[in-house]
């Protein structure tokens, strides 16, 4: 992108018609209000009370445990799908690159009524592991890993995948002709290319498995310290202990600004 | 510039929808007098969603086709939901401490049913559970609902009487969902009201559990006091109590209220 073209966009920025700033400031305090209504009932005296009992820090030490296990299983399954997708060239790409991403628009309890189909005792897949190995998935912290995993790879699938048709492939093809062998390239060449990349994918990825519900709780169940991650904690004191049920919001808040401002560079470009 | 204007036309159009639904929810809430045109919200418990739905079904078509809906959620759940001041008409609770817990906003509840607990199993009992002592067994998967809802309190307590120690699975958000567990052949055991394996239809059945580790769980009803449908909230109420509502009850496998 040269200046002259961001300049003339920038220009044409501020000529918006100001009707457009009603509805654009109802969206505004739309998307803040509802931010601002956590912050005002939050027990700011109590909350390091709130925050250390045994129940909270449970689901926070859960939370932690599981959405890295997602990240793990993300990076170790869907780095190689996303360099499959990218520089594959096969025959109904396009059907698996929209299959890999279904789980994003899925709404995330079909996800869990579909995982159980499939990795359930009685499922497709589950039958088979409970039969030969003894394996059962739903209700174990390795079941909420999966139901994490599910609905966050495709982030870092989508960011992987991007930043692979980004990059220069020159430097790849430089390195082969120095006689450096495939892996050697990836090693040392094509994944430092793609640093930023997987990283604002790693970051997506474990927001998005950190705050997963729908498909855990349908899934994995619900069991403090095996399968109650935070935001099944904050759903299920918000019916009985709503000063819980806000310092622990406040932390996934807090978490999720932290992404945001992590990414920021990447997202909100201030050039 | 064109582009611009035909989005700005698009965003006035919307807003002017969600002015127009808004308008609409405040004409049903001048209405309200009139039972003909409104709509009764009743929160339930999960527990009453068979029976109930029923119920709403002779209520509508008794009463010009008034329609009712529904929440039916763990009554922990529905109590905190109105203590938020929640649109709720009327509340069926499966407890009575969850009753208590919102004493201040509904008008005097009345007792309109009663429920025993059972063990639900899968169909034919795979595992052979036999009664309580079974369920401490380790390789059983038990399912309980959480200690908040009232048949996780209910559970805890025959257990606590029959002095068994259960760690289970999962312990699920509301009743129905235990009995999901089973019928799915995730779990191989829980403890539901018998009106939950009634519903539960051919995919589980129960085990009973001895009268003398029983509890008798109670089903309170009351109105809202912030309801702006007072009349019809009090016309479903009757509907409940009445010979015919005790019926429809039964059916569902609940026990009148017990007589104190």
């Amino acid at each position: 992108m040269t200046a002259g073209v961001r300049q003339r966009r920038a220009g044409g920025g501020s000529r918006i018609p100001a009707l457009l700033l009603v509805p654009a400031t109802l969206a505004l305090g739309f998307l803040a209000v509802p931010l601002a209504g956590l912050l005002a009932r939050t027990p700011w005296g109590s909350l390091g009370a709130e925050l250390a009992t045994p129940r909270v820090l449970e689901a926070l030490r859960l939370s932690l445990v599981c959405s890295v296990g997602a990240v793990g299983v993300s990076l170790l399954l869907g780095v190689p799908l996303a360099f499959l997708l990218a520089r594959v060239e096969f025959p109904g790409r396009n059907l698996v690159r929209a299959l890999t991403t279904l789980s994003m628009v899925l709404p995330p309890v079909v996800g869990g009524v579909a995982l159980l189909l499939a990795f359930g005792r009685r499922g497709l897949v589950g039958r088979w592991l409970d039969e030969a190995f003894g394996i059962t998935l739903p209700f174990t912290t390795t079941g909420a890993i999966l139901a994490e995993a599910f609905v966050a790879m495709p982030f870092l699938v989508i960011s992987t995948e991007a930043g692979l048709r980004a990059m220069d492939r020159r430097y790849e093809d430089a390195a082969a002709t120095l006689g450096a062998g495939r892996w050697t390239i990836l090693r040392r060449v094509t994944l430092p290319l793609i640093a930023p990349s997987l990283g604002a994918g790693v970051a997506l990825c474990w927001a998005r498995a950190l705050g997963e519900f729908g498909a855990t709780i349908t899934f994995a169940g619900n069991l403090p310290g095996v399968t109650q991650t935070m935001p099944l904690a904050v759903y299920i004191a918000l019916e009985t202990d709503l000063q819980a049920a806000i310092a622990l919001s406040l932390v996934l808040l807090v978490v999720s600004l932290a992404v945001l401002v992590a990414l920021r560079d990447r997202w909100f470009p201030t050039a | 510039m064109l582009r611009s204007r035909t989005l700005l036309a698009a965003m006035l159009a919307v807003a002017a929808l969600a002015l127009a639904a808004c308008g609409g929810d405040d004409d049903s809430g001048r209405s309200s007098g009139a039972a003909s045109s409104g709509e009764l919200k009743v929160f339930a418990a999960a527990s009453l969603t068979a029976a109930f739905t029923e119920l709403g079904q002779q209520y509508t078509s008794a009463n010009g086709g008034t329609k009712v809906t529904f929440n039916f959620a763990g009554s922990q759940a529905l109590a905190t939901q109105i203590q938020q001041s929640a649109p709720a008409d009327l509340f069926a609770s499966a407890d009575i401490p969850n009753m208590d817990k919102v004493k201040d906003l509904v008008r005097t509840p009345q007792n309109f049913a009663s429920s025993q607990l059972q063990i639900v199993v899968e169909k034919g009992n795979p595992k052979g559970v036999m009664g309580l002592d079974d369920l401490a067994n380790p390789d059983l998967k038990v399912v309980l609902a959480a200690p908040d809802v009232p048949a996780g309190k209910y559970a805890a307590q025959i257990l606590g009487k029959a002095n068994v120690t259960v760690k289970p699975v999962s312990e699920e958000d509301n009743v129905k969902a235990v009995v999901t567990k089973v019928s799915l052949g995730e779990a191989d055991a829980g403890i539901v009201y018998v009106t939950d394996v009634t519903a539960g239809g051919d995919k589980v059945e129960g085990v009973e559990i001895p009268e003398t580790q029983n509890v008798l769980a109670t089903y309170p009803i009351a109105t809202v006091k912030a309801s702006k449908n007072a009349d019809m909230a009090q016309a479903f109420m009757e509907l409940v109590l009445s010979a015919e509502g005790q019926q429809v009850l039964k059916q569902y496998g609940f026990l009148p209220p017990p007589t104190t």
